[in-house]
């Protein structure tokens, strides 16, 4: 079983099942709405995971790519009516292109000066979706995206949705397992534990780290291009420096350097606002305080610490068993 | 008012504010010299100085004075049980892990904050009066001269404890090298405990003089603490002069965008010129070049 368990492919069948046959569970209703979400934002986990987890790479700007994909697709479909698919394309590619350039100078930083230039690019991001009032309706937002379409089938159910956004995320996944697993994967924790050491094997570092950032970026750009469609309105509050913060905290959270562990720390991010909703005012109270509980006592995140918490509670159950 | 008339108000208060900044950023880089980590929570001491001077001003109706001092005194508090009850019990965290308990901790404080004193903003009186100062074609506001007598007694009183004192020469030692500092007999533990005291202390300080100009509300912490982080990164994490400078030059340069060009581009600008910055010198504009040890 355990063997079993271990093949990646039985794995990633049996992950893609459950999300899969989740709406049944769900019945509809307010948690198949929370769930999508949690798609949407296993999607940016895993996107920067790749990056932080794997390379060794921290960026607290990933919500400025996520803003990007948002804003054109809503942009480019609302205002000038163009076809939303070919539009979501066009514009991860751009968003690609822009991280790729970005990134040579960025890249070039280490540890906080890193992060703190992420973030300043994050900052910039979202301060032009603020002002530019024109083209993205300001602070107020822009409403009236259209949902996607296929044909005469129209994406504007929470489960047509989860349907969506999922197959997408699942092929994110599929598509993550095999770069992790491959030459890249390797070349990428070569760079995470030693710079030196990977140019030293024949990696080119800069530029595979660049890569793997303008990959991150790609997929956080159809990410925000699929958020705009599915709420069919955008405004610059979702796309801040705090949400920058809370994909790193997802990533950490989950468990850095693992595929799954990203959609665990997605799912509880998620669930847990939504949660602690009967707290009222005093959720921001609880939520800090667990955030800190949490990477106190889980430091390698849930991926490990849960299987860790399980071993250590079954020993204790067999040795009371032992002394009784 | 003239160009050069203009020019010279916009330099006064972006030297102010800079300087706000140049005490938040000291703040970080305490921290970061003496524990190698990134205080996210920091902004959240600033915000601290502000709100409860507020409170204790305007609700217990205690004098400005002993407001400002107890508003220190209580947010110097809050920074000891973060340190004592988040950071110290873990020996073995990696730095990222401290990084995501030290945004735990910020969440946390600016949710109590909001509980405990409200999601109002407020304004805080001057210290001693509005009557504006002509000097040199600009007018400068009292508040404008308190904010700098503070700062540079905070940042004077800072270069004396880390030259001068044992206790600051071994905050300094750990900074060097922790494990070495250790060896020497160093109670390293005690010192992050300092680092902390230390940076609260100095991030309610600059939230207390900088909150009758510009308000005050459980939120305002985050920008200001970025700031601050900004112009440490540009002093290149020095707890002494770089930041200092670090901190003007951002304060002056925004202020100086924000007059110029476009004052909803104000923040934007700021970070433009870190990039820029970190561009051309990744290490900071105040310090040479290291060779990294593999």
């Amino acid at each position: 079983m355990k063997s079993f368990l271990r093949n990646e492919a039985v794995r990633f069948i049996l992950f893609s099942v459950m999300i899969l046959a989740l709406p049944a569970l769900l019945a509809g209703g307010y948690l198949l709405n929370v769930f999508v979400f949690v798609g949407i934002h296993t999607l940016l986990a895993v996107a920067l995971n790749l990056l932080l987890g794997y390379a060794g790479q921290i960026s607290l700007g990933q919500a400025a790519f996520f803003g990007l994909g948002a804003y054109a697709s809503g942009i480019l479909t609302a205002t000038y009516g163009q076809n939303p698919w070919w539009v979501m394309v066009a514009v991860a590619l751009t968003v690609g292109l822009l991280a790729f350039l970005v990134g040579f100078p960025i890249l070039k930083l280490k540890g906080h000066y890193l992060a703190m230039a992420t973030l300043g690019f994050g900052i910039i991001v979202y301060i032009a979706l603020n002002e530019a009032v024109d083209l993205t309706g300001g602070p107020s937002g822009l409403p009236g995206i259209p949902n996607l379409t296929v044909g005469s089938y129209v994406f504007d159910s929470d489960l047509k949705n989860y349907y969506l956004i999922w197959g997408v995320t699942l092929g994110a996944i599929l598509l993550s397992l095999n770069l992790v697993n491959s030459r890249i994967g390797r070349g990428l924790r070569a760079i995470h534990d030693s710079e030196v050491a990977a140019r030293v094997m024949g990696i080119r570092v800069r530029l595979l780290k660049v890569q793997i950032f303008a990959l991150s970026a790609v997929i956080s750009s159809i990410a925000g291009s699929l958020y705009a469609h599915t709420m069919t309105f955008v405004s610059p509050t979702s796309f801040g420096f705090n949400f920058s913060v809370e994909l790193v905290t997802m990533v950490i959270i989950g468990g850095l350097g693992s595929i799954y562990g990203s959609f665990l720390g997605a799912a509880l991010l998620t669930l847990l606002p939504e949660m602690l909703r009967a707290f009222q005012d005093y959720d921001i109270v609880v939520y800090g305080f667990l955030l800190i509980v949490m990477t106190m006592f889980m430091p390698g995140g849930l991926v490990r610490g849960v299987p860790e918490l399980a071993r250590r509670l079954l020993a204790r159950g067999e040795k009371g068993r032992a002394d009784a | 008012m003239n160009l050069v008339q203009q020019l010279s108000q916009y330099i006064l208060s972006g030297l102010s504010t800079g300087a706000i900044y140049a005490l938040i950023g000291v703040g970080f880089a305490i921290i970061h010299n003496a524990t190698g980590i990134i205080n996210f929570a920091q902004g959240e001491f600033v915000m601290l100085g502000g709100m409860l001077t507020f409170f204790f001003f305007s609700a217990l109706k205690v004098p400005l004075l002993l407001a400002v001092a107890l508003a220190t005194g209580v947010s110097t508090m809050a920074g000891v049980v973060f340190e004592r009850l988040a950071i110290r019990p873990l020996k073995n965290a990696t730095p990222i892990n401290l990084v995501i308990i030290t945004i735990g901790g910020s969440i946390l404080i600016r949710g109590i904050a909001m509980l405990l004193l409200g999601k109002d903003t407020h304004s805080l009186p001057t210290f001693s009066g509005d009557e504006p100062i002509m000097l040199g074609g600009a007018t400068v506001l009292p508040q404008h001269l308190w904010i700098f007598a503070v700062t540079l007694v905070v940042i004077v009183c800072s270069k004396l404890f880390f030259s001068h004192t044992i206790s600051g020469k071994a905050m300094r030692a750990c900074s060097y090298n922790r494990r070495a500092a250790g060896l020497v007999g160093i109670d390293v533990r005690r010192m992050v405990l300092f680092s902390f005291t230390i940076s609260a202390a100095m991030g309610s300080m600059a939230g207390i003089i900088i909150a009758p100009l510009t308000m005050t509300s459980y939120d305002v912490g985050v920008m200001l603490g970025l700031k601050g982080f900004c112009a440490a990164i540009i002093g290149g994490m020095s707890s002494g002069l770089g930041t200092v400078f670090g901190g003007l030059i951002l304060g002056v340069l925004e202020a100086l965008g924000a007059g110029l060009f476009s004052s909803g581009y104000k923040d934007a600008i700021a970070f433009i010129i870190l990039l820029l910055i970190l561009f051309i010198r990744p290490q900071g504009l105040f310090r040479r070049g290291e060779s990294e040890r593999v």
